[in-house]
Order: C-alpha cells, then structure tokens, then sequence
C-alpha cells in the first residue's frame, strides 16, 4: 500500500531522505478474477480504478503487454475541454471535465490540470455562426462558453496573424474558460495507484494473445503469462482494438491510423492558451517546459508502424506559421506518432459486444484523452451492471447498422477523413 | 515517404494519391436485402497489421482508381494496378 501524499509527506522525506515507496503494486496475475481489463493506458486503469470506487468491485486486474503508458496516454497533447454539439457528446465530455477538475484531490496525484482556456477560431462568418451555434448549446447544458468578435480574439492573442495579408484572416472565435491541458503521464500513474490502493491488480508485460470461450460467452484470456480466467472481459487497447477484437472472431468499424505531435526547443512564456486553427485541424498550446506542442490530422491511410510521414510535418508546420507567423525560426525538438482508431463517424464505441461478458471500449479517434475520466466512469458501470451507462447510450457498435451515426463534424461517415 | 508504383505515371509520392480504404471486401450483390450485409461492407474493415490491399486515386496525375499491395506494419509497398482490371483475385 503506497502513502499518502502531502506536504508534511513531502517535508518528513525531505528531512529523513527516507526513500518513497512505489506508487503501486507490481502484481502477478491470479487464476481468476471478477473482471480482466486489456491495456492499461489511460481508459483501462481508469476503468479499473472506477469498478473498485464506485461499485466495490475490487477483484479486476489489468493487463498491459508493456508498461503502462506506454501507449497513446503518454503520446497525446493532452488537451482536454467539452466544447461538443451534439447532444450524448455534449454531455459526456462535459462529465469528463468535471471528472479532471476534481481528479488530483480524488486520485491524492497532482494530474496539473491548467484551465488555460481553448480558443477556437473563426476565419469567415459562416463559420462563427457555426461556433455561436455550438456556444449556444453549451451554454444551455449549463457548459461555459464566450463569443468573441475579431477584437477580443486580437486582445487576448495578439501574436495571431492579424495584418491585413494574412491567409485566413480571423473574424472571431469560441472560449472555453475551463478548457485546458492535463500532464498526460500523471493521469497514467495517478490512477493506477489509486487503483493499486484499492486492490486492483496491475500486470505489466503481459500480452493478451485469445479469448477463453465457453459457446458465445467469453470466460477469460489467455496471455503470454498464462490463462485468467474472469467473469467479465473488457478490451481497452486503444490503437489495437481491431487486432484484440480478432482474437475473439469479432470485427469492427475500425481502421488503424497514425497521428503524429510536434514539440519546438523551449522558449519564455508565450502562447497562454490552447488554441485551434479554424482553416485547417491544427491546434496548438505550450508545455510548462516552454516548448510548444502542436498536432494536426492523420496521416491519412491506415498503418501500425507508429512512424509518421513526413508531408505532415510540412502541412502543420505551414499551419502554425499562417496562425502564427512570429514562430516560423523556431526549431521542432522532437515529433512521433501513436497508433489511433478511426471509426466511420468519428466517436467511439464503448459497451457490450455480441459475444456474452465481452466487453469493449475503442474506436477513440482524436479525442480518446479528454474522455478518459468519463470513459473509465462509465465503461466500469457498463462492467459493473452488464448495461451501458447512460451517457454512453449513443455510442453502441451496432450504431451504423440502425442508422444512428454520431458524426460531430457533420462531414459524413468516412473512417479516414483528413 | 511512401512511394506508390501507379502502372501509368511510374513510381509517385503518396501525396499526389487519395487513400480509398480497403479494397480486399467484395460488394454485395445489386439486389442484396440483408441490411447487415451493406452494412458490413461500408462499415467493417478487417484492418489487418500486415498485408493489406487497399484503394488509392492517383488525383495528381491520371485520375486513375489503384489497388496496391501495401504492408500496414512496414509501409512496405507492393505491386500496383488499375481497379477498373476488377478487385477481385
Ligand atoms: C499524437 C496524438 C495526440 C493526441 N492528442 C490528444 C489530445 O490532445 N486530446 C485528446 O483528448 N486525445 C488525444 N489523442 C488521443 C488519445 O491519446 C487516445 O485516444 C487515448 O489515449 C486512448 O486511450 P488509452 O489511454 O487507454 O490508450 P493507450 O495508452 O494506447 O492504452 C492502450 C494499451 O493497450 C495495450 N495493449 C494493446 N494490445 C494489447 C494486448 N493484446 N494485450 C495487453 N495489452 C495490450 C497497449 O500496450 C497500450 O498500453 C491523441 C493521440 C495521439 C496519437
Ligand atoms: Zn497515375
């Protein structure tokens, strides 16, 4: 059992130089458990940290065929806001920026949540009324949400391209006050000790290779360290959700496509803000580290090298110079890809699969880390009652066969959009 | 960079190209009434880490629709040809 943190903590090992002890357990895996979670990145310690909280199912382990985090939850840029407009995505994202402003106290594991605020940007009318409308349907969930006009924008980001020959020239733009970023690998850490604590077993190298099956009910895995059996099954790989899901003879709405991160040397204090490019997919916001971390879209056709082209780092980086103009002799430290499911509409699929206690929670695309609370949260209730929670009722696998696809930006069911 | 062999302009960077998806699922029959079965065939993809035959357009130059070989593990590229020859086979 690991010990609290806080400052008299800190200030009794600061004293003695008594050495902390690991923040978690290092399990092996037992015969048996009441639920085995697949991966363990963010959305499957956060699952098992939730079944342990919230319904006291205690007897869960997670299986990570590396190390924790070593998956997209460290690869991420670690944006997080609820600036959604459907209805079921306006809710749950919403439920998730609650979850990360009262994590750190939850957890006892400072995530560094900074509420920086988001801005994205309008570069013509039609589309702010596009952003007002959206603001509009925050504000009436109750979310924040400020309209700014081209001078508020230039107030509060006066280094944007806003001379009279800029490319995209910017008309206004949609603030969310709460919006912000998260430390990526503390939300790893910081929920696989609170689960640790609470009895979860957490088993690091420890490869899922089939499904143990009993006709149309699945009962356990078998891995690189032996077979577990257990009464429920959950597979939360992220960017492998089509591979697992073949072990099991299921397919799904699934293609594998590398996104790739950008981060520049370091500099002063600058870009205070997250803010998302309005002409292209591009988004940008600066590291306490002072390097700014920016992303853009996919590469464009699926793979599992986790190895970017280089066309994209022109695109983007053609991207932060029009937004940007001031930044164009900065030079990139470092950029890499991670492994990301893309679903015919853009959202994912989380709850039960057609095979009996086989659970699944993927398809996360680009917005698979600010969920990460609200998808623990309800995937553990999905796993605890053997029905989808509520707030996740739309994101069914079965959701394209009714008809019912969750297209949040309204440009048609195309897995590999751009 | 990935390099695609179109059969009529010769080796091209992929981004002349426009991705299609998965060329490998045969389409239903005219008069297929099973929903599931469209249904799976827009929809599901057996997204394989490895071989892989795929659509791509060759946008930037002779408007062609390609099937290429391609490894999704590698990026290693194979041969190319026209889709209108047919994807089956
Ligand atoms: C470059 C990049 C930038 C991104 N930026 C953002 C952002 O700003 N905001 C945002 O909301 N989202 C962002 N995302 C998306 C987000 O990172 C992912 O959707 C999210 O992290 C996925 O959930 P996870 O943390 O559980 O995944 P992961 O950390 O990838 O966890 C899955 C785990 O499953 C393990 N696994 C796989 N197969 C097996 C097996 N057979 N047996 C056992 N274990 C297995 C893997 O090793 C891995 O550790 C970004 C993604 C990328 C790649
Ligand atoms: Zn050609």
């Amino acid at each position: 059992m690991s010990e609290r943190y806080s400052a008299l903590a800190l200030a009794r090992h600061a004293l003695t130089g008594a050495p902390w002890p690991r923040a978690w357990r290092r399990a092996d895996p037992r015969p048996h458990y009441d639920v085995v979670i697949i991966g363990g990145g963010g959305h499957g310690l956060a699952t098992a940290y939730y079944l342990a909280k919230n319904h006291r199912v205690t007897r869960v382990a997670v299986l990570e065929r590396a190390v924790i985090g070593s998956g997209n939850v460290g690869r991420n840029t670690t944006l997080v806001r609820s600036n959604y407009l459907l209805d079921g995505n306006t809710q749950f994202f919403e439920h998730s920026l609650r979850l990360w402003e009262g994590l750190s106290h939850e957890l006892n594991f400072n995530v560094m949540l900074s509420q920086r605020g988001q801005v994205v940007l309008a570069h013509g009318p039609a589309q702010l009324d596009v952003l007002a409308r959206k603001g509009n349907v925050m504000r009436l969930n109750g979310i924040d949400a400020e309209l700014l006009d081209r001078g508020e924008v230039q107030r509060l980001l006066p280094y944007l391209d806003f001379s009279a020959h800029s490319r995209f020239p910017i008309h206004g733009g949609l603030l969310q006050r709460r919006a912000g970023t998260v430390r990526h690998d503390a939300v790893a850490w910081g929920y696989a000790r609170a689960a640790s604590g609470l009895g979860v077993d957490i088993v690091e190298n420890c490869e899922v290779t089939g499904f143990l099956r009993d006709g149309d009910r699945v009962i356990g895995v078998e891995t690189t360290r032996g077979r577990i059996g257990a009464d429920r099954t959950a597979i939360s790989v992220a960017g492998h959700t089509s591979q697992v899901a073949a072990l099991a003879g299921l397919r799904v709405p699934v293609e594998s496509h590398l996104l790739q991160a950008f981060v520049t040397e370091p500099i002063k204090p600058f870009v205070d803000h997250v803010i998302s490019f309005g002409a292209e997919l591009f988004y940008i916001s600066q590291s306490d580290k002072g390097g700014l971390v920016f992303g853009g879209h996919i590469d464009g056709f699926n793979s599992y090298t986790q190895r970017g082209q280089f066309p994209k780092v022109q695109t983007v980086a053609e991207c932060a110079v029009a937004l940007i103009p001031s930044i164009s002799r900065l030079r990139l430290l470092r950029h890499w890809a991670g492994i990301q499911d893309m679903t015919p509409d853009g959202s994912p699929f989380i709850g039960r699969t057609p095979l009996r206690d086989l659970f699944l929670n993927g398809g996360w695309c680009y917005q698979g880390f600010k969920a990460t609370p609200a998808a623990g949260w309800c995937f553990a209730h999905t796993l605890a009652h053997g029905e989808e929670h509520p707030l996740i009722e739309h994101l069914s696998l079965e959701r394209f066969l009714a008809g019912n696809g969750h297209d949040e930006y309204g440009n048609g069911l195309w897995t590999y959009r751009q | 960079m990935l390099r695609i062999p179109c059969p009529h302009c010769g080796e091209r960077d992929y981004t002349e190209f426009r991705y299609g998806g998965d060329a490998s699922k045969p389409r239903p029959a005219h008069d297929e009434r099973d929903v599931r079965a469209w249904h799976d065939h827009v929809f599901v993809f057996a997204n394989p880490r490895g071989p892989h035959r795929e659509y791509w357009q060759h946008v930037q130059g002779c408007r062609q629709w390609l099937i290429l070989e391609r490894d999704t593990a590698t990026n290693t590229v194979g041969a190319a040809r026209l889709a209108r020859d047919g994807a089956g086979a």
